[in-house]
């Protein structure tokens, strides 16, 4: 996905079981893809919150958001393009790094403000969390190491605040 | 008080005014069928769980309550997913209730075990399984609630055995809440006034009214606006009788066998008045080429239905009963300050080709039985108040066009499914819910093979329906489509005229049967099967199978590409 086309659509929802099927049934039935997801409790428990990010390309945003607002246990969806956004994410990686290679990981660790969280006789993990664009910078210079193991979380995201917030547009379940 | 879950639910029931209910019991759902006994709902038995699905249907069509169905789990539950799925389509209140294996043995694929909830949720608008007895009676509130609010829709409740078994301390919630479920019912004041400014300056406006009108109950407010402004009104399929069909401003059907006039205003049009309407893709043919010199006022109670097809120039989410009257004073408002364009020119040219291309059909005195000859005779022997159901196919759009429907909620048909076999246990479910109509089921020879054992339960039950089968021995609309675009190869389709003998079955199912063969028989066959009023009767009309539904746009054709009839030569004599 090409940075800037996707849509963050940021999801409160009834925190019950089930709730997850129905929200990524209805983007399974009607073809849409969804690119990353997190899903979590919020500081309400009675809620959860989804930050679904799909692809503004392929999916008509505005039939989704209303298609979304159908569900029962959806309360609202806030919508954000990538450029009203704060994201960010998080990467867990193992890598290839024996004694010859460990300071140099070390030392790209350190740039990247990534934390050694474990090491091994012929590797180590790494945490960082940042912007993607800065989890992809560093996939690509840890890749001569060797990767053995790579996972991301999806994004997490929030409005940006100062006069860019009136941009955040809340989607009322009923609303034209 | 102490209920056990079985007894809360068919209190539950109660309270939320269920008179009758469509079921068949088993395994999981046994325990729900013992209160049964004492309540005060009329329980119907059905013959197959589809049956008690499509009742539930005609029942809600003609009552405009909901309908409501009781199954067992695993086979009765996947049974009834056509008529949830067809209820899902054309917006009919439901509730049905499903039986499910005990909880502790959920997901060990237990007998009878299926995933009702996963099955269903992309036909319902919302389901629910109980997990704990207490639940039930907010549970069974929500349930009636979400499928007769806003746009109705087909709700399930999936009801493990050990839950209603379960003793729970009985408590009727007075209030629903559900945070994420506020139907917007008002409208916005300034896209009313909108609407209302756009219809000053159509020259060549048309109502496009859909089923949302029935719906609402916006029929006498519809009735008010096309008055107060003299602009025509195209019915859909789903809208027939929401606007009276004797009345001068009504054009009748649009769509792929829409009548010429109503295809061809929308066509011409200058601005559409989507009413409660959904720009189905058996309205508009080919998008790219629908009405394109048309503004689109939308006015809809699922914001998702604004822009799902065609992006309207004044959207307005709301209910068409409210949106409609609050319209009609706009439009009063806004005629003391404007000047309105004048439509009689436009008017003049509709009813050049209301005369000009009319629906045709000929019945030769000694020739073979047209179906549509057979329609109107029904038409022309019954009250005007008549409730008619049909199956889908040929005799559906035949029904559709030849029917006069002047009252609303007289039409009970599979519009957006297009479920075959829906005619006869609607038609039941309908008289059950008016007994004091007449109802008739005009069904196709097809349609009848699929769920004719109802008329056991029509039987049983002592429910007088009437049963039109226009036997042509084809599964005629297939047919139709063979002789029409596969060069008359026809595959498949024939069915033959008796095989089974219609009469022999229906008599064997408690019915009175007719046959008819011959043109002149069909007014005095209908005439005894009016006198019959405790039992259910069914007439076999032997039709002529050549007979293809006209006017016929073509799949992927754009709407001025209307075929007003038949090439010469085609057809019987």
């Amino acid at each position: 996905m090409e940075q800037g086309t996707h849509h963050i659509l940021s999801v409160l929802v009834e925190n019950k079981f089930g709730v997850l099927t129905r929200v990524a049934g209805l983007f399974a039935r009607r073809g849409y893809n969804i690119f990353s997801l997190a899903v979590s409790p919020t500081e309400d428990e009675r809620y959860s919150r989804m930050t679904i990010l799909v692809d503004g390309e392929s999916a008509p945003i505005e039939q989704v958001t209303r298609q979304l607002n159908k569900l029962i246990p959806v309360i609202s969806i806030s919508e954000l393009s990538a450029a009203d956004a704060v994201e960010r994410e998080l990467m867990l990686v193992t890598i290839v790094a024996g004694q010859d290679a460990r300071s140099q990981a070390t030392e790209l660790a350190a740039i990247f403000e990534a934390k050694i969280l474990d090491v091994g006789y012929e590797s180590m993990t790494l945490m960082v969390a940042g912007q993607p664009e800065k989890l992809d910078a560093m996939t690509d210079l840890l890749e001569p190491f060797g990767i053995v193991e790579l996972q991301r979380t999806g994004r997490i995201a929030l409005p940006k605040l100062s006069r860019q917030s009136s941009k955040l547009r809340v989607v009322k379940p009923g609303s034209a | 008080m102490k209920l056990t879950g079985a007894q809360a639910l068919i209190k539950s029931l109660e309270m939320e005014g269920t008179e009758v209910m469509f079921g068949l019991p088993g395994g999981a759902i046994l325990p729900v069928y013992d209160p049964l006994i004492e309540s005060s709902i009329r329980h119907i038995l059905v013959r197959h769980e589809q049956g008690a699905g499509h009742m539930a249907e005609g029942y809600a069509h003609a009552t405009g309550r909901p309908g409501v169905a009781m199954v067992t789990s695993g086979p009765a539950a996947t049974n009834i997913v056509t008529p949830l799925a067809d209820a899902y389509l054309d917006s009919i209140p439901l509730v049905v209730i499903t039986g499910q294996v005990p909880l502790s043995v959920i997901g060990t694929d237990a007998f009878q075990e299926c995933d009702t909830i996963g099955i269903t949720m992309p036909v319902t608008k919302h389901n629910w399984l109980v997990t704990d007895p207490q639940e039930i009676p907010r549970i069974v509130r929500e349930a009636f609630h979400v499928a007769t609010t806003g746009r109705p829709g087909p709700v399930l409740i999936d009801f493990p055995k050990d839950i209603a078994n379960q003793m729970m301390d009985w408590g009727w919630p007075e209030l629903v809440d559900l945070p994420g479920y506020k139907p917007n019912l008002k409208g916005h004041p300034k896209q009313i006034k909108d609407a209302a400014r756009l219809m000053s300056e159509a020259k060549r406006p048309v109502i496009y009214a859909g089923g949302g009108i029935l719906k609402a109950r916006a029929a006498e407010a519809l009735l008010e606006l096309a008055e107060l402004t003299g602009i025509p009104v195209v019915t859909t399929l789903m809208a027939r009788g929401a606007f009276p069909d004797r009345h001068e401003l009504c054009l009748g059907m649009p769509g792929m066998h829409g009548n010429y006039t109503a295809i061809t205003a929308i066509q011409r049009s200058d601005l559409l008045i989507a009413l409660g309407s959904r720009f189905d893709d058996r309205v508009t043919g080919k998008v790219d080429g629908f009405a394109p010199d048309a503004k689109i006022i939308h006015v809809d109670i699922d914001p998702a239905e604004l822009g799902k097809v065609r992006r309207p120039d004044v959207p307005i989410v709301g209910d068409c009963k409210n949106i409609i009257e609050r319209l009609v004073k706009a439009v009063v408002a806004d005629r003391a300050k404007h000047d309105w364009a004048d439509i009689s020119p436009w008017m003049e040219t509709v009813r050049g080709w209301q005369r000009d291309f009319p629906l045709q059909y000929e019945q030769f005195e000694d020739g073979p039985l047209k179906p549509q000859f057979c329609i109107e005779a029904i038409r022309d022997h019954t009250p005007t108040d008549t409730i008619v159901a049909s199956g889908v196919g040929q005799h559906q759009m035949w029904t559709s066009q030849h029917w006069r429907f002047d009252h609303p909620y007289t039409w009970v048909n599979s519009g957006g499914l297009g479920t075959m076999g829906f005619a006869i246990p609607a038609a039941i479910g309908a008289k059950v819910g008016r007994p004091d109509r007449t109802v008739w089921a005009i069904d196709g020879d097809g349609c009848f093979q699929m769920t004719a054992q109802e008329l056991v339960t029509a039987s049983a039950e002592r429910i007088p329906i009437k049963v039109a089968i226009l036997n042509n021995a084809y599964l005629g609309m297939v047919r139709q489509w063979q002789h029409l675009f596969y060069e008359e190869r026809y595959s498949e389709v024939y069915l033959s005229p008796d095989l089974p003998d219609y009469v022999k079955w229906a008599e064997a199912m408690g019915c009175i049967a007719f046959r008819v063969d011959s043109p002149e028989d069909v007014v005095p066959t209908i005439e005894k099967a009016n006198e019959i009023d405790d039992r259910p009767v069914v007439i076999d009309f032997r039709t002529d199978a050549s007979e293809n539904v006209y006017p016929m746009v073509p799949v992927g054709h754009s709407n001025d590409d209307v075929i007003v009839g038949p090439p010469a030569g085609e057809g019987s004599r």
